[in-house]
């Protein structure tokens, strides 16, 4: 099971042409001890004492791309709860080489139960070489090595994928610190918001905006590649599903519709996305597969229905609609059969996000003038509330299904200041709520899934 | 002239808003405050918007054209979650409806918002809604609905800022915009 997990791991370095190149070892390991292994899913556990030593250039010392690395990985890791770093001024003699076997009796009176140790260095040739190793400090085996070649620019990618395998040894699961968020850009008077599409790691590193702010845009959604994102643009103040695609930049508008076009949201293959046309009053909800820009029409209801996200399979959608009075959530086939309703909880529900595992599904609630981020198994029971404010909204799943992200907006005075907007995530245990710090308001977050 | 009529139009925005909202004494008092001076916000703003596009356009005919529109009002407001028109609302429509058959050459828009205790994706939907409403009762009072065009806002331009019941009463809204 490791080793299958390995080398899942070793196909993602090697396609990595753009951040790593050439080199790509790993080496099969012995299975993980089980009893060091975390159970995610539960509560709030004890977080896992990790060590993460300095990269070192040739000269065996510390390097500053190396530091570098260590800092990413070591906050990546502390910023999911699951750990807690150990502060490198207790270390003893690290390791000069992550080839060379670490001296265990420096490690162990630290608490430590893994160490990450590594080497960092630009060859001749202005290429970032990296090499690491994960060691189980109880039974003092390694767990994993590995190691590739890569750009310079790519060293934060580098340090998060290397984070990604220490989370998967120790978790068991897929991890998500190689990952972007795409959000809307919040700056200006309430009144007139200058909203800019934006993109960024997970962690809030290399931001950039996608649009200038010319035109008002809303609720930006990655392809299952990441190369693409759908959203709401008023080009020409005609409201559309627009894509972007992310390298180039390059725009097109989605099909071309009587009514309005919004909520969109890409299927699990990529090749078809479900979005709302509002048209005479009332809003379906229409699938178009992208090939053909074939259009099929999904509910057929007098009533608004909106919000709509595929099951990870593919066969199921979840949605929003009022046609029983108020918001809420209903399930649908794909095909637009078989709807049913699955919220029966007080208050009104919206925004329903299927989660990439397929088992549970997060949502906007609002009840009694205050809203609510939560989620709830596929058939409407065992509803749990994480996050609450005076307006939250729009979930977005961690590509491993464990971490949420949402944002919270602050109410507005009368002289519009306040209205601030911020992302924020939070674990599905409900622990470990942290803003996510962004140059200015942030709100529509997006995640990405495990970049390729 | 122009900032004298929006001064009258923010005066027929509050009233709609005293005659719809609960009439208890000591909220309706406070309610009815901070609404207009909410509303005095909006009218500034859209006055600007206004002297913009007429000094664009060069047609002096034109913003008088506006200044009329505006007296008959351009606002009607809605309940919460709702695309009904109340009877002031109609009221209003009628007096677009007479306005525009007077014209034939004007065109508007009206633009549908929905106050900012929704979901941004819903209330695009109930703007569009509320767009659609008062456009109907628009059509059925006679006007050609190749004239009317409609845009839905959802929450994402209040007329009011702050959030406060006075405020989201003025922001779930149907504009009507001369072209």
């Amino acid at each position: 099971m490791v080793f299958d997990v390995l080398r899942r791991k070793i196909g993602r370095l090697c396609t990595l042409s753009s951040a790593w190149m050439l080199i790509c070892g790993l080496f099969a390991v012995p299975a993980f001890s089980q009893t060091l292994r975390l159970d995610i899913t539960e509560g709030q556990i004890a977080p896992i004492p990790i060590a993460v030593a300095d990269f070192t250039g040739l000269d065996g010392k510390p390097s500053n791309v190396g530091r570098q690395i260590s800092q990413v990985i070591a906050d990546d890791l502390v910023s999911s709860g699951l750990f807690t770093a150990i502060d490198s001024a207790a270390f003893i003699a690290p390791p000069t080489s992550p080839s060379l076997r670490p001296n265990f009796s420096n490690w162990t009176p630290l608490g430590a139960k893994g160490l990450v140790v590594g080497s960092a260095f630009i060859d001749s040739d202005g290429l970032l070489q990296v090499e690491f190793a994960l060691w189980d400090v109880v039974s003092q085996r390694r767990i994993t090595e590995g190691g590739g070649s890569a750009e310079q620019a790519g060293v934060r990618r580098i340090a998060h994928q290397i984070a990604d395998f220490v989370y998967e040894e120790f978790t068991g699961d897929t991890a998500y610190f190689d990952t972007q968020i795409v959000y809307v850009s919040e700056s200006g008077p309430a009144a007139r918001r200058l909203k800019r599409l934006a993109i960024m790691d997970q962690d809030g590193h290399n931001h950039r905006f996608l649009t200038s702010g010319l035109d008002l845009v809303l609720t930006p959604r990655f392809s299952p590649t990441a190369h693409e994102i759908a959203y709401l643009n008023y080009f020409n103040d005609e409201p559309n599903v627009y894509l972007l695609d992310v390298a180039s930049g390059r725009t097109e508008r989605l099909g071309s519709f009587p009514g309005m076009t919004f909520a969109p949201r890409f299927g699990p293959d990529g090749n078809k996305l479900i979005m709302s046309l509002a048209e005479d009053g009332r809003t379906d909800i229409f699938e178009m597969d992208l090939r053909t820009q074939s259009i099929t029409q999904l509910t057929q209801s007098a009533s608004i229905d909106t919000s709509p996200s595929y099951s990870p399979d593919g066969n199921l959608i979840v949605f929003n609609s009022d046609r029983g009075g108020t918001q809420q959530l209903y399930i649908m086939r794909s095909d637009g059969t078989k709807v049913e309703r699955i919220s029966f909880g007080e208050g009104r529900y919206a925004t329903p996000v299927w989660s990439p595992r397929g088992d549970i599904i997060a949502f906007t609630k609002i009840y009694k003038g205050e809203f609510y981020i939560g989620v709830m198994n596929v058939d409407g029971s065992g509803e749990r509330l994480l996050a609450k404010g005076f307006l939250v909204e729009a979930p977005t799943w961690a590509p491993n299904g464990r971490v949420l992200k949402y944002f919270k907006q602050n109410p507005t005075a009368e002289d519009g200041t306040g209205g601030e907007t911020y992302i924020y995530r939070v674990d599905i245990t409900g622990f470990n709520e942290q803003r996510v710090v962004t140059p200015s308001f942030a709100s529509d977050p997006a995640w990405s899934p495990l970049l390729q | 002239m122009i900032k004298r009529l929006f001064t009258l139009l923010t005066a027929t925005a509050f009233l709609a808003a005293c005659e719809t909202a609960s009439t208890t004494t000591g909220d309706a008092t406070s309610s009815a405050q901070s609404s207009s001076t909410n509303t005095a916000t909006t009218a500034s703003s859209s006055s600007s918007a206004s002297s913009a596009s007429s000094s664009s356009s060069g047609e002096s005919g034109k913003a008088s054209v506006k200044s009329e529109f505006a007296k008959v009002g351009t606002t009607v407001l809605f309940d919460f979650d709702s695309a009904k028109l109340t009877d002031y609302a109609q009221r209003v429509l009628d007096r677009q409806a007479a306005f525009m058959k007077a014209r034939p050459e004007t065109r508007v828009t009206i633009g549908g918002h929905a106050d900012e205790r929704g979901t941004r994706e819903y209330n695009l939907a109930l703007g569009e809604r509320r767009a659609s409403s008062a456009r109907d009762y628009l059509v059925a009072k006679g006007v050609n609905a190749a004239r009317i065009r409609i845009i839905s806002y959802g929450k994402e331009r209040p007329a009011s800022v702050g959030s406060t019941e006075a405020a989201w009463r003025l922001n779930r809204r149907a504009q009507t915009v001369l072209n």
